[in-house]
């Protein structure tokens, strides 16, 4: 296989193990991002177009408001404490050795 | 307001200022050490602090550089105006904490570590290894900075003009000698530091305003039946005007100031700066909690303002308006030092950016690559930024209104695609970047003139999601990167 790989194709090389993980964490944020705006969305539209005579209220505050802008707020706030606690890994930051990087290929 | 000065107010911001020139004084001391070091030691120093920040410093330089004098003064005040909807559309900056810092993440900060970035051209000039690149990134920091500082500078100088009396002059000279001060010093250390400060001044501020505020209107919903007395539309999220607060021009917030920050060097530049993994992760729990408790505390305080303070001239006046009404003048003095903090944090990274983008990134890579005496000619060039600033502020000239109007939009559209690609495409190139920085200053320049709400949305969505075009078209039409870069980046 070796000698007959073509000259043009770009000789192979092991990525950085962590980034890996990084990708992976960068897409749940993203992914919080856009659940974010969703809910916010569909909760300040969905409720919010109704004529503001009909409104119904918590807490004193109309529920369109109450629902996209506190319980939403206060939701996701939550749910990225716990994409942190439970999703995001600890690593190190600094230059790997190759044995440390081979150590990470392995356990991954 | 007379002119007289108002010692009740004055004495404890002077105090706060006190407070804050001793942290300088405190950051100096790794600012001076580092100055011994050769070659970029210096700047690893004094602009990313030794990338030896931890988890809640991170958290509030990053809540407060971003949260400007607007969140404080004209968020508020367009809720006064706008009602509910305000907070709503206000709403869409939710996601700064959690999205910003894991999106950038760790990756760019062991990038940053493996090329020993300390700007974010730095970081562009490794990437893309273009001397144009270099250019356009570290002019269009200096220039369109040095327009957004003159403005915080004047916003600044009219608060204190305003709740203290101290003549505009007097109060910009105040404001723009501490900043400069403590910046100078301390480099970056002393500005997450102040900003941290400022932080918890603004959240302690926000809290004790908005619940005396619902106290004093008799409670939640008597305050929001009143709102429907003066005007119905103050109650719904398409506000008093739903022309002017469409959906889709409230939902373009979202990219505006919601995930295109990632975009802006003053908070990705943060990504680079943060000791470990450990910090990273309990800076995305407070800064999400903190930014929660801003933005809804003060964007309420506005809505609700309208019935506390009817009568007031300006929008913008409604937080020191009901702060003065509320609270005796000492305690007045602490409140108002929150939206000062607010300038305060923002124009400090900025000032930090723009001396960065000379020494760092102009002067070592244009005129002399090794610079030795690092620490003096960054003290130059700060000072002589501060004195440009304080000029242009003491008597504004016409470019600064054009440059401040473009200044925003003109740094996303500069970083925005060239960052996040850059980091996570391995086929981005240099002429991808540049076609997509001038494809979207380009349209956004145009668009503001003659289309300023493209299918109803913002003005600044339908440039960045050309300018994302262009950089990819133009990407995979030309060569791919050198693998030198690609192994540089990606490999161990």
């Amino acid at each position: 296989m070796e000698e007959t790989k073509n000259k043009k194709v770009i000789h192979e090389f092991l990525e950085d193990p962590r980034y890996r993980q990084c990708n992976k964490e960068a897409l749940l944020g993203l992914g919080l991002g856009v659940l974010n705006l969703i809910w916010w969305f569909a909760w300040g539209y969905g409720l919010g177009s109704k004529p503001i005579e009909n409104y119904s209220y918590v807490f004193g505050l109309p529920m369109w408001f109450f629902m996209s802008c506190i319980v939403g707020a206060v939701l996701f706030t939550s749910l990225a404490v716990l994409m942190v606690l439970k999703y995001f890994k600890d690593m190190p930051l600094g230059e790997l050795s190759e044995e440390e990087a081979a150590r990470m290929r392995e356990m991954s | 307001m007379s002119s007289e000065i108002n010692f009740d107010v004055l004495i404890p911001l002077v105090l706060y200022l006190v407070f804050v020139f001793a942290i300088g004084l405190y950051s100096s001391k790794y600012v001076s050490w580092a100055a011994q070091r050769e070659g970029k030691g210096f700047f690893v120093e004094f602009l990313v602090g030794n990338r030896d920040i931890g988890g809640f410093v991170l958290a509030m330089t990053l809540v407060a550089t971003y949260l400007s004098a607007g969140s404080f003064i004209g968020g508020p005040g367009a809720a006064y105006t706008y009602g509910l909807a305000w907070v709503f559309l206000a709403m869409s900056q939710m996601p700064t904490g959690y999205f910003t810092l894991s999106v950038l993440g760790k990756k760019f900060a062991i990038v940053a570590r493996k090329i020993n970035a300390v700007t974010i051209t730095d970081f562009l000039k490794e990437r893309y290894e273009s001397k144009a690149i270099i250019l356009i990134c570290s002019l269009s920091i200096v220039f369109f900075f040095t327009a957004a500082m003159t403005a915080q500078w004047i916003g600044a100088a009219r608060i204190l003009e305003g709740s203290v009396g101290l003549p505009y002059r007097t109060a910009l000279a105040l404001f723009g000698s501490t900043v400069l001060i403590y910046t100078i010093i301390g480099g970056f250390r002393a500005v997450a530091l102040t900003d941290t400060l400022q932080g918890i001044v603004m959240a302690v501020g926000t809290i004790v305003l908005i619940v005396t505020a619902v106290i004093a209107g008799g409670g939640i919903s008597n305050i929001i039946q009143k709102m429907y007395e003066i005007n119905p539309g103050l109650l719904s999220p398409y506000s008093i005007d739903p022309n002017f607060m469409s959906a889709a021009w409230v939902t373009s917030f979202w990219i505006l100031v919601g995930f295109a920050v990632v975009g802006l060097p003053q908070i990705a530049v943060r990504a680079m700066s943060y000791r470990d993994s450990k910090s990273l992760k309990s800076a995305i729990i407070y800064g999400t909690i903190v930014s929660m408790v801003l933005l809804l505390g003060m964007h309420m305080l506005g809505a609700f303002g309208r019935v506390l303070v009817p009568d007031i001239a300006a929008g913008d006046l409604v937080v020191p308006t009901i702060t003065t009404t509320l609270f005796p003048n000492w305690a007045a003095g602490l409140i108002l030092a929150g939206p000062l903090a607010a300038v305060m944090s923002t124009v400090d990274s900025m000032l930090l950016l723009a001396v960065g983008a000379i020494v760092n990134d102009l002067y070592a890579n244009f005129i002399k690559s090794k610079v030795k005496n690092n620490a003096m000619i960054t003290f130059i060039a700060s000072v002589a930024i501060g004195i440009i600033v304080f000029i242009a502020a003491y008597n504004p000239p016409p470019l600064l209104v054009w440059l401040n109007l473009y200044a925003n939009a003109g740094i996303i559209s500069t970083f925005l695609w060239p960052i996040i690609l850059g980091l996570y495409w391995k086929r981005a190139n240099a002429q991808g970047a540049i076609a997509s920085i001038v494809v979207g200053i380009g349209f956004y320049m145009v668009f503001n003139s003659y289309w300023p709400r493209p299918f109803g949305m913002h003005v600044i969505v339908l440039p960045l999601a050309m300018s994302l075009t262009a950089f990819v078209a133009v990407s995979l039409f030309t060569k791919r990167p050198p693998q030198r870069i690609i192994e540089k980046f990606w490999g161990v």
